[in-house]
């Protein structure tokens, strides 16, 4: 989408030692200002250092961190997903129908991970059967997915799920640990070796490199593309299973606006937006980051849509600082 | 050239069978005064969208559109209610100047900044909605508050057609002229069509995104001031989402969103599309719920269409590498 992609990369003389380049890599970049929001937000505020608030807090990540985990590998690829929070909208309200048809807790949760994986799989045929612009293709079927919600519940609701089915987003694993912060958790480390130490995490980069050099080194782009849209397709499904079980109800207008937080995050993170670079430890930590300030601001009685402000700039600033940082270095 | 006339032509014959076919059961709906609300009723969308296509064209995307809108209206409203007897003409003045004032901050940071377009309009989108909030405290300006100057203006009617429907007819005439006719118009169609080359026939391209933005910006301050004074009611979430049928409506008409393809009569076509959707809806007793999974399916329709349109055009050498550019 820019030129930034053709420009040549200017290769220094000399590489800084893994140590200095740990040291100001985005990563801890990004966890100093976490631990300085931290501590802010427990001088501001006296109910902010409480076991049970802070795991409270969790909430306001856990659900969007594990879709933001597969979006991360579908941005580092090239592609986007702008479909998900429309996703989360249809798997719930699937599970919704499923409910109303007397299903009970396992038959629920298969079908919201089989509906965000078929939302996934249509997303992806579009994008690598067609050829299409993952972009427009997710912008469509964002007003699809959730539109097919609109035509089955209208102004309506779904209520009254099985009290079993509350464990994935009301149940406790021990103490203040919440069963959302350990699916995270175990997402973040299978994501991370994934993306990290696998054949398949270095053909994601590869192709959000270049796809056409990918591509004549024998990955097979399209497949793999594939795999990340069900990727993506199946962690909203999760996410929707644990939304649905915490509010216990279902809206169509549910998580609506969540995919903005969800590439916020991912960029926050330090993936870049045009693709081939980025880290799973860095959208755990722009996780926490992002939970924190809305936790923070929350209990400083700051509006939601004032929050927003902070996020926004908070997707624009950290784009926008190592650039004009770069900027003045060169002049 | 023909693949594109051949579009339009396509979109316009839809446009016309939808229309007959809904008169055939419904002879009230192609009644001329009603066309007439169906097209003033569309003309927000309409002009939008010719701001979307020239942001589109030069192979950006603004997704702030509708929170520019909504902060233009709102600001506009709330000059009206601290100052009632100020002139319609200075309140266009200032949503013009305003809008292009917010289109020019997503521009600069495209432009300077060379941030992608999609993460900046994303920011922006929220950051002016938040705006919105700061400046209100969530409260709303009603009709009662704002002036009838204010509100009548583009309902005034002339010729029989309401003062916003005229609005899109000059809009559409001077972005045609724009597009074909000015060194500016052929700039965006060479930024995006080919920006290397742009480059080297002496067209800045980040400055040309910019002229964009601020374009885009303009039309969406516009629209923000006609916008809240043909509903009367101005508050923070004002054609929320609207950003999407925006996009949606270049899409159907037919602008690549690789940049450099489509034209003013496409988009024109693909917002009057989904117009004529929306109002036929109730018309023929279907639920309005039902509008947001038709569009969607026409935007994915639309974009296959695009694409199987444009691969004829030029030597494919590797066709599975140019599926995976």
């Amino acid at each position: 989408m820019s030129l930034a992609e053709n420009t040549p990369r200017h290769i220094p003389d000399r590489l800084r030692s893994p140590l200095q380049a740990k040291l100001v890599s985005w990563e801890s970049l990004l966890l100093a200002v976490g631990i300085g929001i931290f501590i802010f937000n427990s001088l501001a505020s006296p109910y902010f250092l409480n076991a049970w608030n802070l795991s409270d807090a969790t909430f306001n990540f856990t659900e969007k961190a594990m879709i933001a985990f597969a979006m991360a590998l579908l941005i580092i690829s090239g592609e986007i997903d702008l479909s998900v929070a429309a996703i989360i909208a249809l798997a719930s309200t699937a599970m919704g129908v499923a409910m109303e048809m007397g299903a009970g807790t396992p038959v629920l949760v298969l079908v919201g991970l089989g509906t965000g994986l078929l939302c996934g799989a249509f997303n992806g045929a579009l994008v690598t059967k067609l050829g299409l612009p993952s972009i427009v293709v997710t912008i469509g079927t964002m007003s699809l997915f959730r539109g097919i919600s609109y035509i089955i519940l209208g102004d309506g609701a779904f209520r009254g799920y099985p009290e079993s089915f509350s464990w994935f987003g009301q149940g406790y694993v021990f103490w203040v640990i919440t069963v959302e912060f350990v699916i995270f958790a175990i997402l973040a480390v299978i994501f991370g070796v994934v993306l990290h130490k696998t054949n398949f995490g270095r053909m994601v980069y590869a192709i959000g490199n270049n796809p056409t050099g990918a591509l004549f080194s024998g990955i097979r782009v399209d497949r793999v593309k594939m795999i990340l849209f069900l990727l993506t397709g199946l962690m909203s499904g999760l996410a929707a299973v644990c939304l649905t079980s915490r509010l216990g109800s279902t809206r169509p207008s549910i998580a609506s606006g969540m995919e903005l937080e969800i590439v916020t995050m991912v960029v926050l993170g330090g993936v870049n937006i045009l693709g081939g670079s980025g880290s799973i430890p860095g959208v755990v930590i722009a996780a926490f980051v992002m939970g924190l300030v809305t936790f923070g601001l929350g209990l400083l009685n700051v509006p939601g849509i004032v929050m927003s402000i902070f996020i926004g700039l908070l997707l624009i600033g950290v784009i926008a600082l190592p650039r004009l940082w770069a900027m003045r270095r060169k002049s | 050239m023909s693949a594109l006339k051949s579009r339009e032509a396509i979109l316009f014959g839809a446009i016309f069978a939808l229309v007959a076919l809904i008169a055939t059961r419904f002879p009230g709906f192609v009644a001329p005064g009603n066309l007439v609300a169906v097209f003033t009723d569309t003309t927000p969308l309409m002009i939008l969208a010719m701001g979307q296509m020239v942001v589109i064209l030069t192979r950006c995307i603004d997704l702030s559109v509708a929170a520019n809108l909504a902060l233009t209206g709102m600001v506009c409203a709330m000059i009206n209610v601290a100052a009632p007897d100020l002139p319609v003409a200075v309140i266009l003045v200032i949503a013009l100047v305003m809008g292009s004032a917010l289109g020019a901050i997503n521009g600069i940071l495209v432009w300077k900044l060379n941030i992608p377009p999609i993460v900046v309009t994303l920011g922006t989108m929220t950051i002016f909605r938040g705006v919105i909030f700061l400046l209100t405290e969530g409260k709303w300006i009603n009709a009662h508050e704002m002036s009838p100057t204010f509100t009548g203006f583009p309902r005034a009617e002339f010729l029989g057609m309401p003062v916003l429907g005229w609005i899109g007819v000059v809009i559409a005439i001077v972005m045609m002229v724009v597009m074909a006719r000015t060194t500016l118009g052929r700039a965006v169609y060479a930024v995006g069509g080919n920006p290397h080359a742009a480059v080297y026939t002496g067209i800045d391209v980040g400055k040309t995104q910019f002229k964009a933005f601020v374009i885009s910006g303009m039309l969406a301050g516009l629209t923000g001031y006609l916008w809240v004074a043909r509903y009367s009611v101005a508050y923070v979430d004002i054609a929320g989402g609207f950003e999407l049928d925006v996009v949606a409506a270049c899409v159907i008409g037919g602008v690549s969103i690789a940049g450099g393809a489509g034209t003013v009569v496409g988009t024109l076509l693909g917002a009057l599309f989904l117009g004529v959707v929306k109002n036929a809806l109730p018309v023929v007793d279907v639920s309005p719920f039902w509008q947001l999974a038709i569009s969607g399916a026409a935007i994915i329709i639309a974009v296959a269409f695009n694409a199987k349109s444009g691969r004829s055009k030029g030597r494919v050498i590797l066709k599975s590498a140019e599926h995976a550019q």
